[in-house]
C-alpha cells in the first residue's frame, strides 16, 4: 500500500426501530451533508462517490438509483454501487483512492430493515435450491452457531448474557444508539429463551439507518482534518455458505483478514465489532486476538442498533471518530455478511501524534 | 504511484439462451468461469480475488447471491466482492476487478457477471410498482421510446434505420456460437413487419431475455508477459453517473457518456476516435441506440449517427465494426450483458473472436450502459502493451 488514505468525517442518522415517515433519499440527505460539512468539501470536491445497499430491503429493484438523486450527482459524478455494507463500498473507495486519480471520495449506506420480516427477508439469501426454501430465519441461524459455542466448551449463556449486558450500558453514552439500558447479565438470565439458547436480549434490535464517510488521501487528509485515521491495513475474506462446510465456532476469515490488516502488530485501543447476535462477538474476538479486550463495542455495538447494510460501515465510522477525536490512537474495525459469519472485512485505523 | 499495468488473460462465456434449464445458477456461472480460467490456462487455486456483478436480485429472487456462490466460484479464504450499477454494471463489474490489479493489491482476479431471467419476468420486473413510481410504461422500452422519439426528431433520421441497426446485429450474431438469438432467415422486411411494441421500437428491434454468464481473469503485467496466447492490455477505464430526476439532464445524448467516453479516450490517448479505433462493443437493448450512442460517444457529429448506420460503417466489414458479437439485441442476461461488451473486445484484439473477428483489430472500446440512461461504464483495450 502506497497511497495512505484516512477517514476525515463520519456521519450517522440516529438509529431508529422504524422511519415511517421519510423515505430512503430523505433519510439519507440530512446524513450526506452532514458529512460534507464536517469535511468542508461539496460534492464538486469530492473525486469518487460509492455506495452500498440491498434491494431487497427496499422492496424494489434497483433501489439505489434514486437514492443517488441525494447527493445531487450534477455535474456527472465517477460513482459505483454495491450491493453489500456500505464498509465493502468503502473498500472500494478505498481501491478507487490507490490509484492516485482523485483523492477524496464519499461512501454512503443505508437500509430499511422494518418494513418487511427481516430475519425471514435474510433467508433469501440462503441457497436457493436446498436450503432457502425451509424458510430458517436468522435468528434460528444464529442459534445454532450459539449451540455449538455451548457445546464445544468455548463460551456459555452466561458469557452471551455479560455481552448483552455490557453492551447496552456502553449505549447509554451513545445518542446515536437505539437500544441502551443497565441491566445486569444475571437478570438477563433470568429470561426465558426465544430461539434456545438465544434469549431476546441476545439478539440485534430491527433498525431502520443511514451513514456516511469521508475518505482523502495522504496530504490532501492532513490539509482537510488536524487529526485523519489513516487505514493502515483492511482486508476482507468469505468462507462457503454452507453451514456444514465450516467450523461456525471459529471465524477463519476473520482471522486472515486481520493478519493482512495487521491488526496484531501493535496495542490497540479500542475495537468496533459488527456481532449482531452476542455469541459472534465472542467468536469475533478470539479470531481477531482479542478475546480479553477491555475497550470492545464501545458504541454498545449492533446489540445496541443493526441497521443492515449499515452496521458495517458504521464500526469504520465509530473507530474513525474516536480517532479523529484524539480519544484512541490505534482501533480495529470489523464488518460481517452473510449467515453466521460467512463474509469478515477488517481494518486498522490509526491517528498521527 | 504509477498505476499497475492491467491486462485480460483470459475470458469465458456460457451459450445465452432463454432459459438455461441444464444449469443451476451456480452451474451458470462456473460454465463461463472454467472457460476462462482454461483460456488463461489457469486454475481455480491461482486466483487471489473474485468481482461478482449482476442487476436487480429480484430477477433470480437470491438476495445477495454472491454469498451462496462463493464456493462454487471457488472464494473461500478469499476477498470476494458484489458490483451492482444497473445495466452498466457488467463493464463496472470489471473495472472493478481491474483497479484491484492497478493497485497492486492482486495479481490475478477472476470476474464473473451473470444473469438468470429465466426465475423470473425481467420486463415487470422493470416495471416498479406504486408508490415507487406512478405507472407510465411497462417495461425497458416503454421508458427509452421516448428518447428514441426524441432522436429522431432532432436529426431527422428516417426510420428505416432501427431496422438497418437490428439487421446487422442479427447476422453478425449468427457468426457468433454463444449468441442467443440465431436466426438464420431474419429480413429487413421481417424485422419491418414484426409486431410494433413500443412505436418506433418493433418486437425484432428489441433485446431478448436470456440467461447467460461471462467470466474474464485479469491479471499483473508479471503474470500476463508468461502467457503463451496474445492478452488484451486495459488501456484506460472511466465511469459516471447521473441523477434520475433533473432538468439539466438529457437522456438522449447524456452528458454523463459524453464526459465517460471523454475520460477513457484522454487515457488511452485516443484523439480522433472514428480514425484510432478499430471496432466497438456498445450497449444496444433496442436497435435505435446504436446511432445515439454513435453521437454520444464521439465516434460521429451530432446528427449524424444514423448516416454511418445507413452507409454501413458500422457493419463487421465496415470501417468502424460495432457489435460484431452481435450485441445486446442478441443476447442479453442484464447482469452480463456489460462485461460481454468489455470480453468482446478483449478477444477481438487478442485475435481470438472466431468467425466475427474484425482483421487486425488493435484498439477496441467497449461500452456499457444502465438505468434512465445514466450509468456508463467503458474501457479501451489494445493489442499492443501500453
Amino acid at each position: 500500500m502506497v497511497i495512505d488514505v484516512a477517514v476525515i468525517a463520519f456521519a450517522q442518522m440516529p438509529n431508529v426501530r422504524a422511519e415511517t415517515v421519510r423515505n430512503e433519499v430523505e433519510m439519507l440527505m440530512p446524513v450526506i451533508a452532514d458529512v460534507r460539512a464536517k469535511a468542508g468539501l461539496t460534492q464538486a470536491d469530492i473525486g469518487f462517490t460509492c455506495s452500498g445497499s440491498t434491494d431487497y430491503l427496499s422492496g424494489q429493484a434497483f433501489s439505489f438509483v434514486s437514492t443517488l438523486d441525494g447527493v445531487a450527482p450534477w455535474p456527472p459524478i465517477q460513482e459505483s454501487h454495491v450491493e453489500m455494507d456500505g464498509a465493502w463500498a468503502l473498500y472500494e473507495a478505498w481501491v478507487k483512492l490507490q490509484l492516485g486519480d482523485v483523492e477524496t471520495a464519499l461512501v454512503y449506506c443505508y437500509g430499511k430493515s422494518a418494513p418487511g420480516p427481516l430475519h425471514e427477508v435474510l433467508s433469501r439469501q440462503l441457497d436457493p435450491y436446498h436450503v432457502a426454501p425451509l424458510w430458517p430465519d436468522a435468528i434460528s441461524l444464529a442459534a445454532l452457531q450459539a449451540r455449538m459455542l455451548i457445546e464445544a466448551g468455548k463460551a456459555t449463556e452466561a458469557d452471551f448474557a455479560e455481552v448483552a449486558s455490557r453492551s447496552r450500558r456502553n449505549a447509554l453514552t451513545n445518542p446515536n444508539a437505539q437500544l441502551a439500558w443497565d441491566t445486569a447479565a444475571a437478570d438477563l438470565l433470568a429470561e426465558p429463551c426465544l430461539v434456545d439458547p438465544l434469549r431476546r436480549s441476545d439478539c440485534p434490535p430491527i433498525t431502520d439507518g443511514a451513514c456516511a464517510v469521508i475518505l482523502a488521501s495522504g496530504d490532501r487528509a492532513r490539509a482537510l482534518r488536524q487529526r485523519p485515521a489513516w487505514i493502515r491495513g483492511i482486508d476482507h475474506r468469505i468462507e462457503p455458505m454452507a453451514l456444514g462446510l465450516r467450523d461456525l465456532t471459529v471465524s477463519l476469515s476473520t482471522r486472515t483478514a486481520a493478519e493482512r490488516a495487521g491488526v496484531g502488530n501493535a496495542p490497540v485501543d479500542v475495537a468496533e465489532l459488527h456481532a449482531p447476535f452476542a455469541p459472534q462477538e465472542l467468536i469475533l474476538r478470539e479470531s481477531l486476538g482479542l478475546a480479553d479486550h477491555a475497550n470492545v463495542n464501545p458504541s454498545g455495538g449492533p446489540l445496541a442498533a443493526n441497521p443492515v447494510m449499515v452496521a458495517g460501515l458504521t464500526r469504520i465510522g465509530e473507530v474513525a471518530q474516536r480517532i479523529m477525536d484524539g480519544t484512541a490512537t490505534r482501533g480495529v474495525a470489523h464488518a460481517t455478511s452473510g449467515p453466521c459469519l460467512q463474509q469478515n472485512l477488517v481494518a486498522v485505523l490509526e491517528g498521527e501524534d | 504511484m504509477p498505476k499497475e499495468l492491467v491486462a485480460v488473460v483470459g475470458v469465458g462465456q456460457t451459450k445465452h439462451q432463454a432459459t438455461r434449464g441444464d444449469v443451476s445458477m451456480a452451474g451458470l456461472v462456473r460454465e463461463a468461469a472454467t472457460r476462462a480460467l482454461a483460456d488463461a490456462e489457469m486454475t481455480w487455486s491461482d486466483i487471489d480475488a473474485v468481482v461478482v456483478g449482476k442487476a436487480p436480485d429480484f430477477f433470480e429472487g437470491v438476495m445477495m447471491p454472491e454469498l451462496y456462490l462463493a464456493d462454487a466460484l471457488g472464494a473461500t479464504g478469499k476477498p470476494l466482492f458484489r458490483v451492482h450499477t444497473a445495466g452498466s454494471v457488467g463493464g463496472s463489474t470489471a473495472i472493478v476487478a481491474a483497479q484491484l490489479v492497478q493497485a497492486g493489491i492482486h495479481q490475478r482476479v477472476l470476474t464473473v457477471a451473470f444473469e438468470k431471467q429465466s426465475e423470473s419476468e425481467a420486463m415487470w420486473a422493470l416495471s416498479m410498482p406504486i408508490p415507487f413510481q406512478p405507472p407510465l410504461h411497462a417495461g425497458a422500452g416503454g421508458y427509452f421510446a421516448p428518447h428514441i422519439r426524441s432522436y429522431m426528431a432532432r436529426s431527422n433520421a428516417p426510420d428505416h434505420i432501427g431496422i438497418l441497426v437490428a439487421l446487422k446485429d442479427r447476422l453478425n450474431a449468427l457468426k457468433n456460437p454463444y449468441a442467443h438469438l440465431h436466426e438464420p432467415d431474419i429480413s429487413f422486411d421481417s424485422i419491418k413487419d414484426s409486431m410494433m411494441l413500443w412505436d418506433p421500437i418493433r418486437y425484432a428491434e428489441t433485446c431478448p431475455s436470456s440467461d447467460g454468464a461471462c467470466a474474464m481473469v485479469l491479471a499483473s503485467e508479471a503474470v500476463a508477459d508468461r502467457s503463451t496466447k496474445p492478452v488484451a492490455w486495459v488501456k484506460g477505464t472511466a465511469m459516471r453517473s447521473e441523477p434520475t430526476m433533473s432538468a439539466d439532464r438529457d437522456p438522449v445524448l447524456p452528458r454523463g457518456g459524453s464526459d465517460c467516453a471523454a475520460d477513457v479516450y484522454q487515457q488511452a490517448g485516443i484523439t480522433d476516435p472514428r480514425r484510432q479505433v478499430d471496432c466497438v462493443e456498445m450497449y444496444v437493448p433496442f436497435s435505435w441506440f446504436e446511432p445515439m450512442w454513435l453521437e454520444n460517444l464521439h465516434f460521429a457529429p451530432s446528427g449524424e449517427g444514423w448516416k454511418y448506420v445507413e452507409d454501413g460503417v458500422t457493419g463487421l466489414d465496415g470501417d468502424l465494426p460495432v457489435n460484431m458479437s452481435g450485441g445486446v439485441l442478441s443476447s442479453n442476461p442484464i447482469g452480463a450483458s456489460g462485461m460481454l461488451r468489455f470480453a468482446e473486445v478483449a478477444l477481438q484484439v487478442r485475435g481470438m473472436a472466431g468467425d466475427h473477428q474484425v482483421p487486425d483489430a488493435r484498439t477496441a472500446v467497449g461500452h456499457a450502459y444502465g438505468g434512465g440512461s445514466q450509468f456508463f461504464s467503458m474501457w479501451v483495450v489494445g493489442a499492443d502493451k501500453p
